[in-house]
C-alpha cells in the first residue's frame, strides 16, 4: 500500500462530498452561544429587569427598617434597581466586550 | 361542578417510601432527586462501560454530553474553565434530567418549586463570588467600578453595579422555577378541560376534549424544549459568571 495516503485523502474528499450531498454538513453550524436564539433574549431579558427591581425594592424596605428612614431609601433603592435592571439587561443585548468572541455577559 | 379545577396540586409536597419516609421528612421531591441522580449516574456509568471505538447510543448520549458541557465550560469561562467542569457539568445534568423527568406524566418535577432553583442559584453566586475573593482578593472589589468611570458617577454606578450582582440569584433561581411551573400548570389547565367538559357535556363533552387533548400533546413537544434550553441558559449564565469571576470584567 505505498499510496496510502492518497487512497486516504481521496476517501475524506468523497466522504466531505457525501455528507455535503446529505445535507450532514451545516454552513458554520449555527453555534448558539455565537449567535443566541432571540427566544433565548426574550426569556432572559425579562427576568433580569424585575429580578433587580425586586433585589433593589427588598434592600430599600431593609435599610429603611434598619436605619429608621420610612419610606425614603425605599423610594430612591426601588429607583436604584431600576437602574441595575436596565444595567442587566444592557449587558445581554449591548455590544459584546472587546476579547470575547462569545455571547457577553 | 363534579369536577374542580386544581392546577397547583401538582406541586404539593408530600412524604414519599411510607412511614420510614414521614418519620424523617423524606419528601417526593427528595425521593425525585435521587431517582434523577441514579438516572444521571446510571447513563454515565452503562454508557462508558462498553468503551467502544464507535460509540453505541448510549455511549454516544454520554459522550455528547460530556463534550457539550466541556466544549462550553471552555468557551465561555477559557482554559480555567476545566477548573469549573465537574461542577457545571454536575449542574447542568441535575437540572437537565429533573426538567425532563418532570414531563413523564404523573411524575414530580423538581426544578418547579423556588426552594430547590434558589438553593442551585445560590449555591452557583457563592461559588463565584468566593472563586473572584480567592484569585483576586480585595482587588475584586473592582468589578463594582467599570473601567473608564468618572469618579463623580461613581457612588451612584456602584450602588447600581451591586444590586445588579445581587439581582443575579434572584433572576436564576426565577427564570428556571417560573418556566417549569408555567409549564406544568399550562398541562394541568388543558388537562382538567378536558375532564371538566367530558363531565358536563356528555358524549358531545368527550369529542370536544379532544382540542384540549391535542393542544397538551403539543406542549408537550414545547415544554421538551423549554425543558433543554432552561438547563442550558443556567449552565451558561453560571458559567458566565464564573468567567466574570475569573477574569473581572
Amino acid at each position: 500500500m505505498t499510496d496510502a495516503p492518497d487512497e486516504s485523502a481521496d476517501f475524506d474528499r468523497r466522504l466531505a462530498e457525501a455528507r455535503q450531498r446529505q445535507g450532514l454538513e451545516k454552513p458554520a453550524a449555527p453555534d448558539p452561544k455565537a449567535n443566541p436564539s432571540l427566544l433565548g433574549i426574550g426569556l432572559r431579558v425579562g427576568v433580569e429587569m424585575a429580578a433587580a427591581m425586586v433585589v433593589g425594592a427588598f434592600l430599600g424596605y431593609w435599610l429603611d427598617r434598619v436605619l429608621h428612614t420610612k419610606p425614603f431609601l425605599l423610594i430612591v433603592f426601588l429607583l436604584l434597581g431600576g437602574a441595575a435592571g436596565v444595567r442587566n439587561v444592557w449587558r445581554v443585548v449591548g455590544p459584546k466586550r472587546p476579547g470575547r468572541g462569545t455571547d457577553g455577559a | 361542578m363534579a369536577t374542580t379545577i386544581d392546577v397547583m396540586g401538582q406541586f404539593k409536597l408530600a412524604t414519599a417510601l411510607g412511614p420510614v419516609g414521614a418519620s424523617v421528612n423524606f419528601t417526593n421531591s427528595n425521593l425525585t432527586m435521587v431517582v434523577v441522580c441514579v438516572l444521571i449516574l446510571a447513563l454515565m456509568h452503562l454508557g462508558m462501560a462498553p468503551r467502544a471505538v464507535i460509540p453505541g447510543r448510549l455511549q454516544a448520549a454520554a459522550e455528547m454530553l460530556y463534550g457539550f458541557v466541556h466544549g462550553m465550560c471552555i468557551d465561555q469561562i477559557g482554559e480555567e474553565g476545566k477548573a469549573f467542569f465537574p461542577f457545571i457539568f454536575t449542574l447542568f445534568s441535575f437540572i437537565l434530567f429533573g426538567n425532563l423527568f418532570g414531563l413523564i406524566p404523573y411524575q414530580f418535577t423538581i426544578t418547579s418549586h423556588l426552594a430547590i432553583t434558589g438553593a442551585l442559584a445560590l449555591f452557583v453566586v457563592g461559588l463565584a463570588t468566593v472563586v473572584g475573593l480567592r484569585i483576586h482578593g480585595m482587588h475584586f472589589f473592582s468589578y463594582f467600578l467599570p473601567k473608564g468611570l468618572p469618579i463623580i458617577l461613581a457612588p451612584l454606578i456602584v450602588e447600581v453595579e451591586v444590586i445588579s450582582y445581587l439581582s443575579r440569584p434572584v433572576s436564576l433561581s426565577f427564570r428556571l422555577f417560573a418556566n417549569m411551573m408555567a409549564g406544568h400548570v399550562v398541562f394541568e389547565v388543558f388537562a382538567s378541560f378536558m375532564v371538566v367538559m367530558a363531565a358536563s357535556l356528555g358524549i358531545l363533552g368527550y369529542v370536544m376534549a379532544v382540542a384540549p387533548f391535542a393542544l397538551d400533546v403539543a406542549m408537550t413537544g414545547f415544554e421538551l424544549l423549554v425543558a433543554a434550553l432552561q438547563a442550558y441558559v443556567f449552565a451558561v449564565l453560571a458559567c458566565m459568571y464564573l468567567h466574570d469571576a475569573v477574569h473581572l470584567h
